[in-house]
């Protein structure tokens, strides 16, 4: 196991939670175009949720692979119902307003749900029990991928595959499209552009769920503050593939992954964001629609 | 019963954030001690407060509804006020005398409060520029703020040049890293440039928080000389006092230079650019200067705002150029309402002092905070003031009454 093996996968790890939260920005953005800043903080208490029902689980005897699954339905659940109240309370009301008054009561969103997870529970780091499962296999190939990266790029593959699939073949899926492509006129072909709304941020935040669950699992430890960067780097990502494209944001949560892994590990430690950010400047002046989005062609 | 639909909503909307809060309001696990505290009464809490919220949300949304005000009356009373001249001008003479007594009426640490809130409204004013006018979100606003403060930190420090001379260097400088920032964004729309703007800001703290040798890291600045007033020693509280009138005269410089430029030649070729930047070009609008320009000028009064910031707080270190400064002047600007002066100040003195003042509910201070920002975009989501542009009304001449 080389040096250089060993910060790719780093790169493709964290490329890949990047990706599952960013995918959550990239699709409220193609609906609303806002940017939703509350988003990061769905993934956070999708882990505390985690943290709270595992522990407990794991107080009444059950071990292993029940628990997981146990913690994680329920923490899912839970940021899935989170997404769809921030929407109702905070987004819905402000339907028609201006572009920019939604951000600011996302950003207001945001301060809010931090303070009130860390009045409730706690400001310190907690201790983050590791969920993912154990097995002969993952033993077996140990010797050239540790096991939590393993599941990481695996379960974060296999969720972003059924996505796409959702979109593209489901009539649900259909309707989203439809909704991002031009919110009136999906209206007036019959589809109910609130409840589509209202479901873009429910699976928005699932996914977001599932990052939080991953990431909480392999770093071992959360607080209150984690959901802020997360969320300033899966934005990052989801600008870097194209906003508003799905494969854009995978793609570019991939990018912004690796190229944090490999700056940090061959350049220097200090400076990890700003090898996000920088390649993130450079890919846009270059490209300014991002490395997968549509170059729109305005017109007056 | 009147409202027994409202009721049983408002009851069903608080069930729900009953069980939703249930996990993180109820259970706290200790992991280490493997103890499961249950704070049932918590729910009581949460209950109450949603049960009434969305009570009072219903019967406001039902008010609207049924009895929708007049078109005049839907301008909020300080704005009708502000029209006209026989009420706005005795309120001027009260807010400028309200201005002058204040400082020595108030306590040292309410001046100081009151300072912060006026760098506030100059950054708030300087933000406009870019955002309210040219239509340019920036979210790393706070870097050029960086730049300024640091300047004056940093050549104080090695050269010892004093405010005076750095106050115009430090906005200088402030208004070249806007160039800087502005050339490579140029092409970028919309929110392309607000991540963009975002990225230069977090790559400028991060440098800041992680070059020792420039910038001193994390620990900061210290012993940050306050300015002089023409080389005599002041106290504690005297300094603080000059630090507010130089404050004011400064903000004043602001509005007027802002209220200026509005409504000249760059000023009404960024509201074109603001609403629709192909029909700009095509009017001949030089699209490239119109945004540089926002973005040296916007960046100017950052500077100027940083270079006071420093020497007022005597300290500097990365930790208070967060994005979450950005954020605030962000929303000291929308909840302004977008371009308009009054609205920037009004915005700027509530969202400063409003967490000063709720200091006395402690640790429930930012918690408040977050949702009072959601409120006030919620009910008044164009802002406190409406902006309204200036109208031209045609006025036919003599040539056109012959023809």
């Amino acid at each position: 196991m080389n040096y250089f093996w060993d910060l790719f996968l780093g790169g493709l790890t964290r490329g890949s939670i990047y990706a599952l939260i960013a995918l959550g920005y990239t699709m409220v953005y193609g609906i609303l175009q806002l940017i939703n800043f509350a988003h990061g903080e769905i993934y956070m208490i999708a882990a505390f949720t985690a943290l709270i029902v595992a522990s407990i689980l794991t107080m009444q005897g059950l071990t292993g692979f029940s628990v997981l699954i146990l913690a994680g339905v329920i923490a899912i659940l839970y940021a899935a119902a989170y997404g769809f109240t921030v929407e109702k309370i905070a987004y819905k009301p402000l339907r028609q307003a201006s572009r920019l008054s939604p951000l600011i009561s996302a950003i207001g969103m945001s301060i809010f749900l931090q303070n009130y997870v860390m009045l409730a529970q706690t400001s310190d780091f907690l201790p983050f029990p590791n969920l993912l499962p154990q097995s002969e296999f993952l033993d077996s190939i140990s010797a050239w991928i540790g096991p939590s990266d393993f599941i990481i790029i695996v379960t974060s593959s296999v969720v972003m595959i059924a996505l796409s699939l959702l979109l593209k073949f489901t009539k649900m899926g259909r309707a989203m499209r439809a909704t991002a492509q031009d919110r009136e006129m999906a209206m007036l072909t019959g589809v109910s552009v609130n409840r589509i709304i209202s479901r873009t941020f429910i699976i928005g935040s699932a996914l977001a769920a599932i990052g939080g669950l991953l990431i909480a699992s392999h770093v071992g430890r959360i607080n209150f503050y984690i959901g802020f960067n997360a969320g300033i780097k899966a934005f990052t990502a989801a600008v870097l593939g194209g906003i508003g494209s799905i494969p854009g944001a995978m793609l570019g949560g991939l990018v912004l992954g690796l190229a944090e892994s490999f700056g940090t590990g061959y350049i220097s430690s200090d400076y990890e964001s700003v090898f996000a950010f920088t390649i993130l400047i450079l890919i846009l002046i270059l490209k300014p629609d991002g490395i997968l989005g549509r170059s729109s062609q305005q017109k007056v | 019963m009147k409202y027994a639909p409202e009721l049983k909503r408002s009851a069903t909307i608080a069930l729900w954030l009953i069980l939703l809060t249930f996990p993180i309001m109820v259970i706290q696990v200790n992991t280490i001690e493997n103890i499961v505290v249950w704070r049932w009464m918590n729910i009581a809490g949460v209950g109450t407060v949603a049960f009434v919220l969305s009570f009072l949300w219903q019967i406001y949304q039902h008010r609207k509804t049924e009895s929708p005000l007049p078109v005049s009356a839907h301008l909020p009373a300080f704005q009708r006020l502000l029209a006209d001249p026989k009420l706005y001008r005795p309120m001027l003479i009260f807010i400028a005398a309200f201005a002058l007594v204040f400082p020595f009426t108030a306590s040292h640490y309410q001046i100081n409060i009151m300072s912060t809130a006026l760098i506030y409204i100059m950054l708030g004013l300087g933000l406009n520029i870019e955002v309210g006018l040219a239509g340019l979100l920036d979210l790393g606003y706070v870097a050029f703020y960086a730049v300024g403060a640091y300047s004056y930190a940093l050549l104080n420090y090695h050269f010892g040049l004093g405010f005076w001379t750095l106050l115009p260097a430090g906005a200088l400088l402030a208004a070249f890293f806007g160039i800087l920032v502005g050339f490579p964004v140029l092409r970028l729309r919309g929110d392309y440039l607000a991540i963009v703007t975002l990225a230069f800001a977090e790559i400028l703290r991060l440098v800041l928080e992680n070059w020792n040798a420039l910038s001193f890291g994390p620990s900061g600045i210290s012993n940050i000389p306050r300015p002089g007033l023409f080389g005599i020693e002041l106290t504690l509280e005297q300094s603080a006092v000059y630090m507010y009138f130089l404050l004011i005269a400064l903000c004043l410089l602001t509005i007027f230079v802002i209220y200026r430029l509005q409504h000249s030649r760059i000023g009404r070729a960024w509201v074109a650019l603001r609403e629709d930047e192909l029909a700009c070009q095509a009017m001949g609008i030089d699209k490239t200067r119109a945004k540089l320009t926002a973005f040296a000028l916007g960046a100017t009064w950052a500077g100027m705002a940083g270079v006071l910031f420093a020497a007022k707080t005597t300290f500097i270190n990365p930790a208070s150029f967060t994005f979450m400064e950005s954020a605030m002047i962000l929303a000291i600007v929308v909840l302004g309402g977008m371009g308009s002066i009054v609205g920037v100040i009004i915005a700027a003195l509530a969202i400063i002092l409003l967490p000063e003042y709720l200091r006395v509910l402690g640790d429930y201070r930012m918690l408040l905070f977050g949702a009072a920002l959601i409120g006030m975009m919620v009910f008044r989501p164009r802002g406190l003031i409406t902006p309204s542009s200036r109208t031209y009304v045609f006025q036919p001449s003599e040539h056109q009454e012959r023809t």
